[in-house]
């Protein structure tokens, strides 16, 4: 565990030469490897900009009864009805307050990529280090699986194995977790290889560690960074495949609101013609979301990457 | 050389095996038969459970498993539960219109992204960068089916340049420039997507190479900047960018699905949707196993290249 530690004095050490203005000698033990990160990442502007666009996303969700002026379900007494003063964004084609809507499918984005990111990442971390760990054969048979699960394109196995189980948030979230694992395993299996060649590893498995102790407690902290830049670029990911199930009608079913099934509706050509209401904000919301997850995973692979310079 | 190539493939097929076993068990997996999609619906049960027997569906799973691959291996995919036609004529018919429209979005996304990584990298920071930057993405981060809408309201609907989909002009006599003036909406949309990753890997590219000494050789010789960066940076930072391609192939099928439904264009991605509606499992599991075939080949040909392309690379 000293060996680590002193690991991270020297990242510390040198990224600290690399930010001018910064004393060094305020730096502490491993928590100051935590702060460099922060600092740098809060100097990449559009990083910050994607959490401030991203945490006002959550909020929206979390506060969703709040916010909604009336229930995403509830029927109005107009249909298809252009934004006016009452309502903001308009009715869809069944009536319902598009506002609402807007807002309650914040939700569905968000537990999409969140949950299915979760669900992978514990997948791939914990057979990426196994393979990596262990080697050999068992090495050899855990990448040859996450070949074949690289080699299906992945929108069209999940459209097959949605429709299969039959479409809904839950089994969404289920299928995108289980399929969504190969990229972290292999990056895992990467950061447990090189890791495990450190003297600090040599000098745990003579001091008799077992295993799990070893990759838990040892290996799996050095290799973070990677997964939860991957991780974030995967909650993008998710939210922009669960929106595009959802518009071909195989993800999330009406009456609950998703962002991708509020833009169904403009498959047909009259509704993109004359009622760009009914698609332009769900659209503009989904692009504002992933785009603002993409930037802070910008931000956090810079600030993580000890070759960056800015 | 040769070695590494047939290495290559002996690791490849037991993917492919596992590819095979993948698809069979998710068509097996799948609700209906192809008995009950057939038969009509005044069918006894005797009847089904006979035609099932004749059909060999109560045979144990690894039976029906070798006699599927053995179809496959003769070209056989078995027959669709909606049309009843042989699968692989329904995938021929459709596999030229994807080709032609992945191709074409694939020369797009490198004529939009080689220039703007060039230039991003070259003027590093600059405001250039920026914006090649945020296009990158915006690239990335744009639903498909977001930009194609928002593509047919601009083009189609607002402008009327370009029709709103499909591949021909309805009743009109074909030919290739009408073809041509359907693609460029479609293409330009799925090669929009795929440049927005591209141009990160061009940009990311082309900065290791300036840093590179042998650049400064060219430099301090006198060369003028234009042939430094296009002569000599360029040749070796578009090695790397060979593999971008075979790593995209996989999201270009996902792309294609959502493109070719927006632009009722009559490919597989279509015939995906398609098949989806009326639970053809047969058919998507052919077209899944051909994708996921195709992704095989494109990696081990990506490699490949990449081997002859940068002589500096020994695989052993």
């Amino acid at each position: 565990m000293s060996m680590a530690n002193v690991k991270l004095d020297d990242q510390a050490v040198s990224f600290e030469q690399q930010i001018p203005l910064a004393p060094i000698e305020e730096l502490g033990e491993e928590e100051s490897y935590l702060r460099v990160i922060t600092k740098r990442f809060f100097k990449h502007k559009l990083a910050v900009l994607g959490l401030i666009v991203f945490t006002l996303i959550l909020l929206m969700a979390i506060l969703a009864p709040l916010l909604a002026p009336r229930s995403p379900y509830a029927i109005t007494d107009q249909f298809s009805a252009a934004p006016s003063s009452k309502y903001m964004l308009g009715t869809d084609q069944v009536g319902r307050d598009l506002f609402s809507r807007l807002i309650y499918g914040s939700r569905v984005s968000l537990s999409v990529g969140i949950g299915a990111v979760a669900i992978y990442v514990a997948i791939g971390t914990i057979l990426g280090a196994i393979a990596g760990y262990f080697g050999k054969w068992v090495d050899m048979i855990i990448m040859r699986i996450t070949d074949v699960f690289m080699s299906f394109p992945y929108l069209m196995v999940i459209l097959v194995l949605v429709s299969i189980m039959g479409p809904s948030l839950f089994n969404i979230i289920v299928v995108l977790g289980l399929l969504g694992w190969p990229g972290i395993a292999r990056i895992v299996r990467g950061s447990v290889l090189s890791i495990k060649q450190m003297d600090y590893i040599k000098a745990g498995v003579a001091l008799g560690y077992s295993a799990p102790r070893l990759v838990f407690q040892h290996i799996l902290p050095n290799c973070l960074g990677p997964i939860l830049v991957n991780a974030t670029f995967g909650i993008a990911a998710a939210i922009i495949t669960e929106a595009s199930l959802s518009f071909l009608g195989m993800g999330v079913q009406p009456p609950t609101a998703s962002w991708g099934n509020m833009l169904k509706d403009a498959q047909s050509l009259s509704v993109l013609a004359s009622q760009p209401w009914l698609w332009v904000p769900p659209g503009i919301m989904i692009l504002l979301s992933v785009l603002s997850i993409n930037f802070m995973g910008d931000g956090l692979r810079d600030a993580m990457d000890p070759k960056s310079l800015r | 050389m040769f070695q590494y190539i047939v290495r290559r493939i002996l690791i490849a097929l037991p993917v492919l095996f596992g590819v095979t076993i993948f698809s069979f068990l998710i068509v097996n997996m799948a609700p209906g038969n192809p008995v009950e999609m057939q038969i009509n619906p005044d069918a006894t049960a005797a009847d089904i459970a006979l035609k099932k027997e004749a059909l060999g569906l109560n045979d144990p799973l690894y039976v029906q498993y070798v006699r599927w691959l053995s179809g496959i291996l003769h070209g056989n995919f078995g027959f669709s539960f909606s049309t009843h036609q042989a699968v692989t004529g329904m995938i021929s018919d459709r596999i030229g219109p994807t080709l032609l429209l992945m191709g074409t979005a694939i020369i797009i996304a490198y004529l939009i992204a080689i220039p703007i990584g060039i230039l991003s990298a070259t003027r590093q920071y600059s405001w250039m960068d920026y914006l090649s930057t945020s296009f990158s993405f915006l690239g990335i981060s744009i639903p498909h089916f977001f930009l194609g809408l928002g593509a047919i309201y601009v083009f189609s609907i607002v402008f009327q340049i370009f029709p709103t989909g499909g591949m021909n002009t309805l009743g009109g006599t074909g030919g290739f420039a009408d073809t041509f003036n359907h693609l460029i909406l479609p293409a330009l949309v799925l090669g929009t997507g795929i440049a927005g990753s591209m141009v990160r890997y061009v940009r990311s590219s082309v900065l290791e190479i300036l840093g590179q000494d042998y650049l400064r050789t060219a430099r301090s010789k006198g060369l003028k900047e234009f042939f430094v960066i296009n002569k000599h940076a360029l040749r070796n930072a578009l090695i790397p960018i060979i593999t971008v391609i075979g790593m995209d192939i996989p999201l270009l099928i996902g792309g294609a699905v959502v493109t070719e439904q927006i632009f009722q264009w009559p490919g597989l991605g279509q015939l995906t949707i398609q098949s989806i509606g009326s639970r053809d499992y047969p058919t998507l599991m052919a077209m899944n196993l051909m994708a996921a075939v195709a992704v095989l080949l494109s990696n081990l040909i990506t490699d490949v290249l990449y081997s002859v392309a940068d002589p500096r690379i020994k695989y052993n």
